[in-house]
């Protein structure tokens, strides 16, 4: 971007500054070394000479243009502000329901739906295995009857409905699309996301039934369906969230998130035949926040650098729109600290602002409680004003882009998306991420800089207010939510009332139907559809999928 | 004479839930300090984590869980260590679990709960006071 004589002067001038501090400050460091929370380091001033390789043109550009550093949409949080969507749900579908409504009624844009964990996991809520899980950190979903109650009295046609759901993402979003349909909502009208994003699973947040190849087969079967059959829908959210949140570095995580995406991609046009710009405009992302206002908001635009470029060069998309990496955003869980709670809205207002000045799509702010369970109204409705007060009050969203031509900013931007080249590079010469996930590469690196990590904090050469700097003895109380234990009894009840009353010869023809479906090359998607129709449960159609395709167990890499 | 033989201990996580990042990093700091490791994995049933804990003999077990099942899920590991001749293998436990709960899991016979917030020298320290191999 500039000329060599520029460039001679600017590293004069560099010397003779970093020479003159040295003389009149004597010691002008507090610390040997500066880096991000991820490590890496920081210099104390950047200039012309950190983008020296930097093209406008070709990597900058404008906001809407490829390769979309400055965002996808042209007009920005200008044309329209990032969805305020807050991942919730708790006990029952209908304690989901009122607090959804609620949110909704303050000002929430988007839904974004939290299960419990044996719904995450394929199990029903009276199996042994979801003993004391039922209703505890999500809602409780077995069934479609479930789904109705969770849905009631809110518009499927109008509001965006997120799922944070992976083996059985396909079992769940079938109820859905039938609760809709059944509300009047067609299919063309519905939107939304699951998040269907099975190898980050096996990297990272280890919500796994089916080995790889089978899972990878089950997301093609959705992404192919909701291109055929529901065309705004993003049929997957390939995330960082969670390998961040295992303790991955930035770099890590946009790496490994975009890997992820090209075995996504490279299935479908494999397995589906499927012209790669026919599917990948409904392909989503989905990236943390952390604490590191910088790094975050450079990862954020290297993401969308990368990813326009991997899209247009690697599988030569030509529509732009196959180019866009859209992302939802949550700020970093682990970055909270069960000391001291309520600095945790610091946390997550400089979290938000990082997804913000990188262009978010759509928002969850945590709230100060969640480090100890699961929100609180008073707690969310922070979270939530947080987001409306950065949108609405702050002037941030005034002009697109605004860190565009920082030397840091930029400099830093082309350092993060360097370093995450290298790391797809190996991966690429492993074979593609199942077989780098098969010998546990991903899932080392990021056990090595968790651990790296950890003697920081232990150490105290990294600060985290109120745990290892700044404690006290007393610590100011939290009311916490607490979700009744008779949540499971009552959701076993409702479980084995639908069972009565549905019609057992119809469920168990659309399982067998389902079952050779899934041992053919068949799409699964409509047969698990009339599966949910007769009131299947989502374990009866999960369990179809582990009798045929097996289960996966976790090789506890550490 | 033969060397003195190292404390052997199983980590394991219990339930449904899969957040690992914190019971890996204590399984690498037990390693780094000199014990012996065998981590089980995620989504492990009482029963799987009560027969490996035996079949392995160690000396002890460390649970954790992040999903809020720990009353359940560790008070049934440590009931079944008990009933197949194992309560003499110490059991810790850590995960986000709220204060109140501690005095209920310690009756269940959970020896120590770590909270977060607690560095891998106080685990490691706690272990070397309080669990020495059979």
């Amino acid at each position: 971007m500039f000329a060599e004589r520029v460039l001679e002067q600017v590293r004069k001038g560099m010397k003779r500054w970093l020479d003159e501090v040295k003389k009149s400050t004597g010691n002008p460091q507090t610390r040997a070394r500066f880096s991000t929370v991820s490590d890496l380091e920081i210099k104390p001033v950047y200039t012309p000479d950190d983008i020296k390789n930097l093209d406008f043109e070709r990597d900058i550009g404008f906001p809407g243009s490829y390769p979309f550093t400055r965002g996808v949409q042209a007009t920005g949080y200008r044309g329209r502000v990032w969805t305020y969507r807050l991942f919730s749900g708790f006990g029952t579908a209908s304690d989901t329901n009122r607090r959804w409504r609620q949110l909704l009624k303050d000002g929430e844009t988007g839904l974004s739906t939290a299960f419990d964990f044996p719904t995450l996991m394929g199990y029903d809520s009276d199996s042994p295995r979801s003993r004391a899980e039922v209703g505890k950190c999500g809602v409780a979903v077995d069934t479609l009857a479930d789904m109705e109650a969770l849905t009631k009295d809110i518009p499927l046609d109008r509001v965006s409905t997120s799922m944070t759901i992976n083996p059985p993402a396909s079992v769940l979003w079938a109820m859905y699309l039938v609760a809709a349909e059944k509300q009047g909502a067609g299919w063309d009208k519905v939107s939304g996301t699951i998040q269907n994003d099975m190898l980050k699973e096996f990297i990272a947040q280890k919500t796994f039934m089916c080995p790889p190849e089978p899972s990878i087969r089950l997301i093609s079967d959705t992404i192919e369906f909701g291109t055929k059959h529901v065309p705004r829908w993003n049929t997957i959210s390939i995330s960082g969230y969670h390998i961040r949140e295992a303790g991955s570095t930035a770099v890590q995580e946009l790496a490994f998130t975009l890997a992820d995406g090209i075995a996504y991609v490279q299935d479908v046009v494999d397995r589906k035949k499927l012209d790669v710009d026919a599917f990948a405009p409904r392909l989503s992302f989905f990236f943390n926040s952390h604490i590191d206002l910088f790094e975050e908001i450079a990862k954020f635009r290297a993401a969308r650098r990368m990813w326009a470029r991997i899209m247009k060069e690697r599988f030569k998309a030509k529509n732009p729109r196959s180019m866009w990496l859209r992302f939802h955003t949550q700020t970093a869980g682990c970055s909270l600290t069960a000391q001291q709670p309520f600095n945790n809205v610091v946390r997550t207002t400089t979290e938000a602002l990082a997804a913000v000045l990188g262009g978010t799509q759509s928002l969850h702010t945590n709230s100060l409680d969640e480090v100890l369970a699961l929100p609180s109204e008073f707690a969310v409705n922070i979270a939530l004003r947080t987001q409306q007060i950065v949108a609405e009050e702050t002037g941030v969203i005034n002009t697109i882009d605004p860190l565009a031509g920082s030397y840091f900013v930029e400099g830093l931007t082309s350092e993060i998306e360097e370093k995450a080249w290298e790391y797809i590079e190996r991966i690429d010469k492993m074979g593609g991420m199942l077989a780098a996930i098969e010998r546990g590469f991903p899932q080392v690196e990021i056990a090595n800089a968790a651990y790296k990590f950890q003697k920081q904090v232990d150490s105290g050469e990294r600060t985290m207010i109120g745990v290892n700097k700044y404690r006290r003895e007393e610590e100011t109380p939290v009311e916490l939510l607490k979700v009744d234990e008779k949540v499971e009894t009552e959701q076993v009840e409702r479980l084995k009332e639908t069972r009565r009353i549905r019609d057992n010869r119809k469920v168990a023809q659309a399982l067998h139907d389902l079952r050779a479906a899934c041992k053919s090359d068949k799409n699964v998607m409509p047969y698990v559809i009339e599966a949910v129709k007769e009131y299947a449960t989502e374990q009866e159609i999960c369990d179809v999928y582990r009798e045929v395709f097996g289960e996966h167990r976790d090789p506890g890499f550490f | 004479m033969t060397p003195e033989r190292k404390v052997r201990i199983l980590i394991a996580k219990p339930g449904l839930d899969g957040h690992d990042r914190g019971v890996k990093i204590v399984a690498r700091g037990y390693r780094d300090a000199g014990f012996e490791v065998i981590y089980t994995g995620v989504h492990q049933t009482p029963e799987q984590i009560a027969d490996a804990a035996i079949q392995e003999s160690v000396d002890l077990v460390g649970l954790s869980c992040l999903s809020g099942a720990h009353l359940h899920l560790f008070s049934e590991v440590a009931r079944l260590l008990k009933e197949q001749g194992a309560g003499d293998v110490t059991i810790i436990g850590g995960g986000i679990i709220p204060r109140e709960d501690i005095p209920r899991l310690k009756e269940a016979g959970i020896k120590e709960v770590f909270l977060p917030g607690t560095t891998l020298e106080e685990i490691v320290n706690w272990t070397k006071e309080n669990v020495s191999p059979k």
